[in-house]
C-alpha cells in the first residue's frame, strides 16, 4: 500500500495488508457519514433560507401596496383595507423600553452582587434559581399577568404612583389593568435572567489582576467594581442588554394577555395598546382576505429584521468584550 | 465626613442595593411558584387528565386532549429537531470545512433569533395554506425547527469539550473517522448532548405563539396528526382570557402542570449538567 | 561566574547592623514583622517569619518557586485579604502601627504595589494615573496634572507619552506599561512600594530601565521587591531576603548575603544547586 492508494480526505494511517480489504470496505461508510451530516447541516440552511423567503414572498402584497409608508401610518382598519405599522412599533418600543428600564438596573445590579461580592457556591445556586426563571413558558407569564400583577399595580401601585407623578402625560387618564405599563412590568421579569446570566458571566471574565490593581490604590471594592471592572467589561454588558431587547421585542403570549389589544398610539402608559407580535397573535387567524394577511406578515417581517439586527449586534459585542493583552 | 468614611459607606450602601436586586429577582421566582402551586394545585383533579373540555360556558371537564395533543405535537417536534440538530452539531464539529460551517452557524444563530410567532408565520404559509388545513403536524413542524439551533449548538459544545487526543487515540488503531466519531466522541459527549436536547425539548414544549396558527386548538381529541389540536400551552391561553371563572380556573390548573413539567425537566437536567463542571470563580 | 562577581557596589550603610536574621534596628524599621504565620485554609504556606525592612533601601525577597516570598509581599499590603480562606497569626507594622489595625483602604495608600504582569486600566493614560487621586478624593485642577507629569517624570515615562496621554494605556508596550503601573503607584505618594517580580513578563532592555528607576525612586520612599531573578536581587537591593518553604532562612545586607552567606541553604540556592 502506498501513498498513491490513499485519498487525500482519508484520515485513517496505513494498514498492514492483511486488513487492507477491510479499511477499503469502511470507506464508504466514511462518505456516508459525511453526506449524512452534511444533509443535516444543508437542511439548516435550506430551512432558514425557507424562513425568509416566506417572510418576503408573503408579504410582498402588503409591501407592494404600501411601501415604506408602512412603517408610520397609524391606522389599521381590516374593513376599509388600510394597514399601518405604527401602532405596532410604537407599542412594541415602548413596552420594550419600559421593561428595559426596569430589568437592566435590576438585572446589573444582581449580577454585579453575584459576581463580585457572593462566594462562588452562594453565587451558583442563586444563578441556578435565577436562570430557572427563564425557563418558564411565557403563557405562564401571561397567566400571572392577568390575574396576579394587573389587580396589584390597580390597587397598590398606579394610585399612588398618579397621586405623585400624574401630572406627567406618562401616567395621566384612567387605568383598567390591561395597558403598555402592565406590559412592560412582565416583559422586564421575562427578560431579567437573560440580563443577570450573560452579565454576571462577563464580570466573572474580567481579570483580577484590574482588581487587585485597583484594590492596591486604595480603592473599596464597590470603587473598584464599578469604576474598574465595569467599564472593563461594558462591551459584553451592552451585549447583554441588546440580547434581552430581541428577546422583549419577540415575546408575544405575555405581552398579548395584559396589554389591551387596541392599536392606538398613546402617551401614557396607563392606556392598552398593542405589540407587533400581538397583534399578529390575534388577528393571523381571523384575517379575511390576502391584503389582511400580507399587512401581518409584513409586520412579522419588520419583527424579523430588527431582532435579527440587535442579536447581531449583540453577539459582536459579547465577543469582542475587551480581551487585552501585553506586548512586550 | 471624610473622604475616606464617605467611600466607605458608599461601598456598604451600594453592594447592600445590589444584593436587594438579587434577593427581589430570586423572590420573584418564588413567588411564582408559590402562586402556580397554591392556585393550580388545588383546582387539579382526576377529571383534569381524563376529561374532555365541557361545553362553553359550562363547569366542569378537563384537557385531556390538550394533554395528548401536546405530547403528539412534542414527538414530531423531536422527530425534527433531534436528528437535523444532533447530525448538523457532528458535521460542524468534527467534519465542517470552513466556509460552509461558517454559513451554518451564522445561519444557525439566525434562526434562534427569528420570534417564536415568525416561525408560526412561516409553517403556516409552508405547510397549512398548501394543505388547507391546521394539523398537529405542522405544529410539530413549528416546534421542531425552533429546537433545532439550541440542539445543534449544545451538540457542537458538547462534542468540542472532548479533547482531542480521544480522536487521536481511535484513529491510531486504524478506526475509520465516522467510528471513532460514533463510537468513541459521541458517547463520550452523549450525556451532556442528551441533556441539552431536554431542556430544548421542555424549552418548545411551553411555546405557545407557533402553535397558534398551526395546530390551532381543538374542544374535542384529535384523530390521527392531520387534525387541529389542542396543546396544553394553548388552552391556557384560550381559557385565560375567557370570561368564564371555571375555565380560569383550568387555566391554573393546566399552568400548574405544565410549570411542573417544564421546571423539572429543567432542574434534573441543569444538575446533570452542573456535576460536570468546574465551580466558578473570577 | 560566583554570586560574588555580580556585586560591584559600595558596601551597605553600617547603621543597618551585618548580622542574622534581621539586619535592620526595629526602632527605625519602615515594616516590622513579627512572627508571622499565613495560612491557606489548613494549609500553612508561612511559618514564624520575623524581619525589620529599612526605609530608603530597596529589599530584595528571593527563593525559588513556591517558597511563600509572594504571599509574604502580599501580606504587607494586606492583598491577601482577596482571598477568603487566607488568613494570619503575628504582627506586622508599618511605622510601629498595627496594619490590621487601621482601615485597608488608608494602609493602601501608604503602601503601594506593583505587579508581576502590567495591568493598566482599561482607560487612557492621564487616567490610569489620575485613578487613585480620584479614590482617594485628592482634587485639584492644578495639582492633579502636576502629580500625573511628576510621577510620570519620575517612571521615566513622561517624554514617550506626553503627547499621548490621553490615548488608551493599552498601546503601549510591555515595558512601557509596566513603567506606567510604577508611575500610577507614585500618584498616591505611598511611603512602601512593593514590586512582585516586575520585570518577569519583559525584556532585558525594559528591565533595565525599571531597575534604574527603582534605584532612582528609593531616596525617597522604601522599596521591597520580590523577585526570582538572583542577579537583578544582586544589582538593585541593600537587603536580601531568602524564603525556602514557607520560612525565611536569610536576610542580611545583599553584599553579606551573596558573598559570604550564614546559612548553608541560602549558599545551596546561590550556587544554582537548585533554581
Amino acid at each position: 500500500m502506498n501513498a498513491a492508494d490513499t485519498p487525500l480526505l482519508q484520515s485513517t494511517p496505513p494498514q498492514p495488508c492483511r486488513i487492507r480489504t477491510f479499511v477499503r470496505s469502511l470507506r464508504p461508510a466514511d462518505e456516508a457519514a459525511y453526506l449524512i451530516t452534511l444533509t443535516a447541516a444543508g437542511s439548516i440552511f435550506a430551512i432558514t433560507s425557507l424562513v425568509l423567503f416566506e417572510l418576503f414572498a408573503n408579504s410582498s402584497f402588503s409591501r407592494h401596496k404600501f411601501g415604506w409608508s408602512f412603517l408610520f401610518t397609524q391606522t389599521w382598519d381590516p374593513v376599509a383595507g388600510q394597514f399601518g405599522a405604527l401602532p405596532f412599533i410604537y407599542g412594541t418600543v415602548v413596552t420594550s423600553v419600559l421593561a428595559l428600564a426596569i430589568a437592566v438596573p435590576m438585572g446589573i445590579g444582581a449580577a454585579i452582587f453575584l459576581a463580585e461580592l457572593a462566594p462562588p457556591r452562594v453565587s451558583n445556586a442563586l444563578t441556578f434559581l435565577i436562570e430557572l426563571l427563564a425557563a418558564v413558558p411565557s403563557v405562564i407569564y401571561g397567566l400571572l399577568g392577568i390575574f396576579i400583577l394587573v389587580p396589584i399595580l390597580q390597587n397598590y401601585v398606579v394610585p399612588p404612583l398618579q397621586s405623585v407623578l400624574g401630572f406627567t402625560p406618562l401616567f395621566q387618564g384612567p387605568f383598567y389593568g390591561v395597558s403598555y405599563l402592565s406590559a412592560g412590568v412582565v416583559l422586564s421579569v421575562m427578560i431579567v435572567p437573560f440580563i443577570v446570566s450573560v452579565s454576571r458571566e462577563i464580570l466573572i471574565s474580567v481579570p483580577k489582576e484590574q482588581r487587585e490593581a485597583s484594590l492596591a490604590l486604595g480603592a473599596t471594592r464597590w470603587q473598584t467594581t464599578w469604576r474598574v471592572v465595569m467599564p472593563y467589561a461594558h462591551k459584553g454588558i451592552y451585549g447583554s442588554i441588546f440580547l434581552a431587547l430581541a428577546r422583549a421585542l419577540g415575546e408575544t403570549m405575555a405581552v398579548t394577555m395584559v396589554i389591551g389589544n387596541t392599536p392606538q398610539v398613546k402617551a401614557s402608559l396607563l392606556q392598552p395598546g398593542y405589540t407587533i407580535a400581538a397583534v399578529i397573535a390575534n388577528e393571523f387567524t381571523e384575517a379575511t382576505g390576502d391584503l389582511y394577511l400580507s399587512a401581518l406578515i409584513e409586520l412579522g417581517l419588520v419583527l424579523f429584521a430588527v431582532t435579527f439586527i440587535l442579536n447581531g449586534m449583540a453577539r459582536l459585542l459579547i465577543l469582542t468584550t475587551s480581551k487585552y493583552s501585553v506586548r512586550s | 465626613m471624610n473622604h475616606t468614611a464617605r467611600k466607605k459607606i458608599s461601598n456598604v450602601v451600594m453592594f447592600a442595593l445590589t444584593g436587594i436586586c438579587t434577593l427581589v429577582t430570586v423572590g420573584i421566582l418564588f413567588f411564582i411558584l408559590g402562586y402556580l402551586v397554591w392556585n393550580g394545585a388545588r383546582a387539579l383533579s382526576w377529571s383534569f387528565f381524563t376529561q374532555l373540555p365541557a361545553p362553553v360556558g359550562e363547569v366542569g371537564g378537563g384537557m385531556a386532549n390538550a394533554i395528548l395533543g401536546s405530547a403528539k405535537v412534542l414527538l414530531v417536534a423531536t422527530l425534527i429537531g433531534v436528528p437535523i440538530g444532533f447530525l448538523g452539531g457532528v458535521y460542524l464539529s468534527e467534519y465542517g470545512g470552513v466556509g460552509f460551517s461558517f454559513i451554518v452557524r451564522y445561519m444557525t444563530d439566525l434562526l434562534n433569533g427569528v420570534p417564536s410567532i415568525v416561525i408560526g408565520i412561516v409553517v403556516y404559509g409552508f405547510i397549512v395554506l398548501r394543505q388547507h388545513h391546521f394539523s398537529t403536524i405542522a405544529g410539530g413542524v413549528a416546534l421542531g425547527i425552533m429546537m433545532i439551533p439550541i440542539a445543534v449548538r449544545s451538540t457542537e459544545e458538547f462534542l468540542h469539550a472532548i479533547p482531542q487526543s480521544l480522536r487521536e487515540a481511535g484513529m491510531a488503531l486504524g478506526a475509520a473517522k465516522w467510528q471513532v466519531v460514533a463510537t468513541i466522541v459521541v458517547p463520550a459527549a452523549i450525556r451532556g448532548i442528551m441533556t441539552g436536547m431536554l431542556l430544548d425539548l421542555a424549552r418548545v414544549a411551553g411555546e405557545t405563539a407557533p402553535l397558534l396558527f398551526t395546530a390551532l386548538n381543538n374542544q374535542f381529541w384529535s384523530p390521527g396528526w392531520t387534525h387541529p389540536t389542542a396543546t396544553l400551552p394553548v388552552m391556557i391561553f384560550a381559557y385565560a382570557i375567557s370570561p368564564y371563572e371555571d375555565w380560569h380556573r383550568q387555566a391554573w390548573a393546566a399552568g400548574f402542570v405544565l410549570l411542573t413539567l417544564v421546571l423539572s425537566v429543567n432542574l434534573v437536567a441543569r444538575l446533570v449538567l452542573a456535576k460536570s463542571q468546574p465551580i466558578h470563580r473570577g | 561566574m560566583t554570586s560574588a562577581d555580580a556585586m560591584n557596589r559600595p558596601s551597605p550603610d553600617s547603621r543597618f547592623g551585618e548580622n542574622g536574621a534581621g539586619g535592620a534596628n526595629p526602632s527605625t524599621a519602615k515594616l516590622s514583622v513579627s512572627h508571622l504565620n499565613f495560612y491557606y485554609g489548613s494549609v500553612q504556606a508561612l511559618h514564624d517569619i520575623s524581619l525589620e525592612i529599612p526605609p530608603n533601601r530597596i529589599t530584595a525577597l528571593i527563593g525559588p518557586s513556591g517558597c511563600g516570598k509572594s504571599t509574604f509581599l502580599r501580606t504587607l499590603n494586606r492583598m491577601h485579604e482577596t482571598v477568603p480562606i487566607a488568613r494570619t497569626e503575628g504582627t506586622v507594622s508599618l511605622d510601629g502601627r498595627d496594619i490590621f489595625a487601621e482601615d485597608v483602604t488608608v494602609l493602601r495608600r501608604k503602601i503601594g504595589m506593583v505587579f508581576q504582569r502590567p495591568n493598566p486600566f482599561v482607560m487612557s493614560i492621564y487616567q490610569n494615573l489620575t485613578y487613585g487621586l480620584n479614590v482617594n478624593g485628592i482634587r485639584g485642577k492644578r495639582r492633579v496634572p502636576e502629580i500625573v507629569e511628576s510621577c510620570l517624570q519620575r517612571a521615566a515615562l513622561w517624554d514617550e507619552v506626553k503627547d499621548r496621554l490621553h490615548k488608551s494605556a493599552h498601546d503601549l508596550s510591555g515595558g512601557q506599561q509596566q513603567r506606567l503601573c510604577i508611575a500610577r503607584a507614585l500618584a498616591v505618594d505611598p511611603d512602601v512600594i512593593l514590586l512582585d517580580e516586575p520585570c518577569s513578563a519583559l525584556d532585558p532592555v525594559a528591565t533595565a530601565k525599571i531597575e534604574e528607576l527603582l534605584l532612582d525612586i528609593k531616596r525617597e520612599r522604601t522599596i521591597v521587591i520580590v523577585t526570582h531573578n538572583m542577579y537583578q536581587a544582586a544589582r538593585v537591593s541593600d537587603f536580601t531576603g531568602f524564603f525556602l518553604m514557607g520560612k525565611l532562612i536569610e536576610h542580611n545586607p545583599t553584599e553579606l548575603l551573596f558573598k559570604t552567606p550564614t546559612d548553608a541553604q541560602t549558599e545551596a540556592y546561590i550556587t544554582g544547586r537548585y533554581g
